[in-house]
């Protein structure tokens, strides 16, 4: 298996569901010859042209209520929203018109949109193109919402998620797109829903989103060398859960520590510590500890960004404070 | 124009039907049989008819939380539609819905909607689907005054108008955003004044008037299937009910009301046919009499209906 980057793993689920798909097309600011504001959809224009590959004006609500009305009418769009912090501005098509338009209508018509986003702090860009906003839309009924934190996952999730029939966020994190791995050529998909054990360990269940899977392995690597073996789990989609994979390590290990680089307040984390006290109090040897973010709106300065950000020490810190 | 006898009285027809679809309802809300919010079309026939007469299996549209008159136009089932009103599991949308959300995608009919002014970028969408495939399909997207002022008018028309989608935007302005009369709520008197931002054609007509509704939609339908890019089609109209029932509607007066009762369309279009010798007194009547057999049997289907399952309330939240 070749080892290449996040974003060329994108890049190739979006140039092989288009070869495949004929309703699949991607629209989004300067996503065209551009080749999109991180580079993502780079030599996609070249192959497909202008008619599957559409420059928008900055206009998010309409390449979202666009998205919907033409997947509605029987497309496969996979619109891009620059940065997830933009998403406000397109709030109403997502959460009131792609995802309640199944339900309110009896179940006679379906959404398949795969709204690709990028989320994270790290780069220096401050409190309106840096947060991690994925429990807002964990949160609405009719959505599905993925998370990779790896080459191989992002393609098998993105893949996966264009050819779901539901509305899908898919959220990338932007401080990942130059991580490499090895990944599947050709034909690679992921169960939407599935959770990854990125390592196996039996003294506590680590449960890790996007960069903090990176910052929980680091974590890990430490931690072995002090004889302390932690399992590091990756749910990948948020919506669906996959819950067994938490509560079986759970079982296993006793202990569980939730690692989120969003704002800890009202946070994913929260959702999965609730699930595991209402369905596995008993598996619990340890009270539960939760990682996240301050609640602050992300700082620029780099100082301040990487006190802000939860870290390999935080991680390490909570695991030997349950162990 | 070019309607023939037939299609004059079928049109005529659909005007009846909404406006007695809409009386029951009325009376229906009022004695609570009908939960929830409605908001209804009487007084707007002649544009939604008018407009959806230009269309053909295939097109697309977008409608409003005053949608009952688009899915009637549109050729929608009386019965399926009072099934829903009623929140039965026979309705359009098995009970989910209700009047603010029924759709019917066997008609393109992508939903009311409650959200005002969601429509228009979710047209614009349909609008490129067909554009994509080149099925040579059009996407109209009706919408108020009230919501000419959200940004989703901006933000679809733009696109609309850059990729030259094969869109129809009908603004049926009754001058009120809910209770805000349009006077106070934008400082032009014709929306449709709004379409030269984009370059586009605008065009504002009477909209009680079937037929300059009709010839106004067919040039941008026609507009449309040629490539030419959308259109802006402002229906100057009135409601003559509340923005809801149960609307006081302390911010207009009695006399309003009265002058635009007697700009009925569904009279107007009347006297036309009379004129032109398509129909007799007679037999006008005898329209009013089916589509009142019609209404009734739907509204008994309704009522004769079971209510949704609770056991399906999770049912259709996501697709399989």
């Amino acid at each position: 298996m070749p080892e290449i980057t996040y974003l060329e793993a994108i890049n190739a689920a979006l140039k092989e569901e288009m070869r495949r798909d004929p309703n699949v097309f991607i629209l989004g600011e300067d996503v065209g010859i551009f080749g999109g504001c991180f580079g993502v959809t780079q030599g996609l224009y070249d192959e497909f042209g202008p008619e599957r590959v559409l420059d928008t004006p900055i206009s998010e609500t309409a390449i979202i209520g666009a998205s919907v009305g033409a997947a509605a009418a029987g497309l496969r769009p996979v619109p891009e929203i620059m940065f997830m912090d933009f998403m406000g501005v397109c709030l109403d098509e997502i959460f009131n018109q792609a995802a309640k338009m199944r339900y309110m209508f009896g179940g006679r018509a379906k959404i398949p949109i795969t709204v690709r986003t990028a989320c994270g702090a790290g780069l220096g860009a401050a409190a309106q193109h840096s947060q991690s906003l994925e429990a807002w839309f964990a949160h609405i009924p009719g959505l599905k919402v993925v998370m990779p934190s790896t080459p191989a996952d992002a393609k098998g999730l993105l893949v996966s998620s264009i050819r779901d029939d539901n509305p899908v966020i898919f959220i990338e994190h932007k401080m990942l797109y130059g991580v490499s791995g090895t990944v599947p050529e050709g034909e690679y998909t992921i169960p939407l829903g599935k959770a990854d054990i990125k390592r196996e360990g039996s003294d506590a269940t680590v449960v890790a989103t996007a960069m903090m899977v990176h910052k929980a392995l680091a974590a890990a690597e430490t931690l072995a060398e002090e004889g302390i073996e932690i399992e590091v789990i990756d749910p990948r989609c948020l919506q669906p859960l996959d819950k067994d994979t938490i509560l079986q390590s759970v079982e296993k290990t006793g202990r569980l520590v939730i690692v989120q680089e969003a704002v800890k307040f009202g946070g994913f984390g929260g959702e999965i510590a609730a699930m595991v006290v209402e369905e596995g109090f008993d598996l619990l040897d340890a009270p539960i500890k939760r990682i996240g973010a301050p609640f602050a709106p992300v700082p620029f300065a780099t100082n301040l960004e990487n006190v802000y950000l939860p870290g390999e020490e935080d991680i390490i810190e909570a695991v030997k404070s349950v162990v | 124009m070019t309607l023939s006898k037939e299609r004059l009285l079928e049109l005529y027809k659909k005007m009846v039907t909404i406006r007695q679809f809409e009386e029951n309802a009325a009376e229906l809300f009022a004695n609570g049989e009908i939960p929830g919010f409605v908001h209804l079309y009487i007084g707007e026939e002649a544009t939604a008819v008018g407009v959806m007469a230009n269309l053909e299996a295939g097109d697309y549209i977008a409608s409003t939380h005053r949608g009952h008159g688009h899915l009637i136009a549109r050729g929608g089932d009386v019965k399926l539609m009072y099934a829903e009103l009623f929140g039965r599991k026979t309705g359009y949308c098995k009970g989910k819905g209700g009047s603010m959300h029924i759709a019917d995608m066997s008609l393109g009919f992508l939903g009311a909607n409650g959200i005002v002014g969601a429509g228009l970028p979710l047209a614009a969408g349909a609008a490129f689907a067909c554009k994509y495939r080149g099925d040579n399909g059009v996407a109209v997207c009706f919408f108020g005054d009230g919501a000419s002022n959200r940004g989703t008018l901006h933000e679809a028309l733009n696109l609309a108008s850059i990729w030259k989608l094969p869109a129809i935007f009908v603004c049926e302005n009754n001058m009120y955003g809910i209770s805000m009369r349009q006077e106070h709520h934008q400082n032009i008197k014709d929306v449709a004044d709004r379409a030269s931002a984009y370059g586009i054609p605008g065009i504002s007509v009477d909209g009680n008037d079937l037929f300059a509704v009709y010839e106004a939609a067919e040039e941008a339908v026609k507009r449309a299937r040629q490539g030419d890019g959308p259109t802006l089609i402002e229906c100057k109209t009135y409601r003559w009910r509340g923005h809801f029932e149960g609307d006081p509607t302390v911010y207009r007066t009695d006399e309003e009301l009265e002058a635009w009762k007697k700009k009925d369309p569904i009279k107007r279009v009347k006297k036309r046919l009379l004129d032109m010798g398509v129909f007799t007194e007679e037999e006008d009547m005898a329209i009013w009499e089916e589509v009142k057999k019609e209404i009734q049997e739907g509204i008994e289907f309704a009522k004769n209906s079971p209510l949704p399952d609770e056991a399906d309330l999770l049912e259709d939240v996501y697709c399989d």
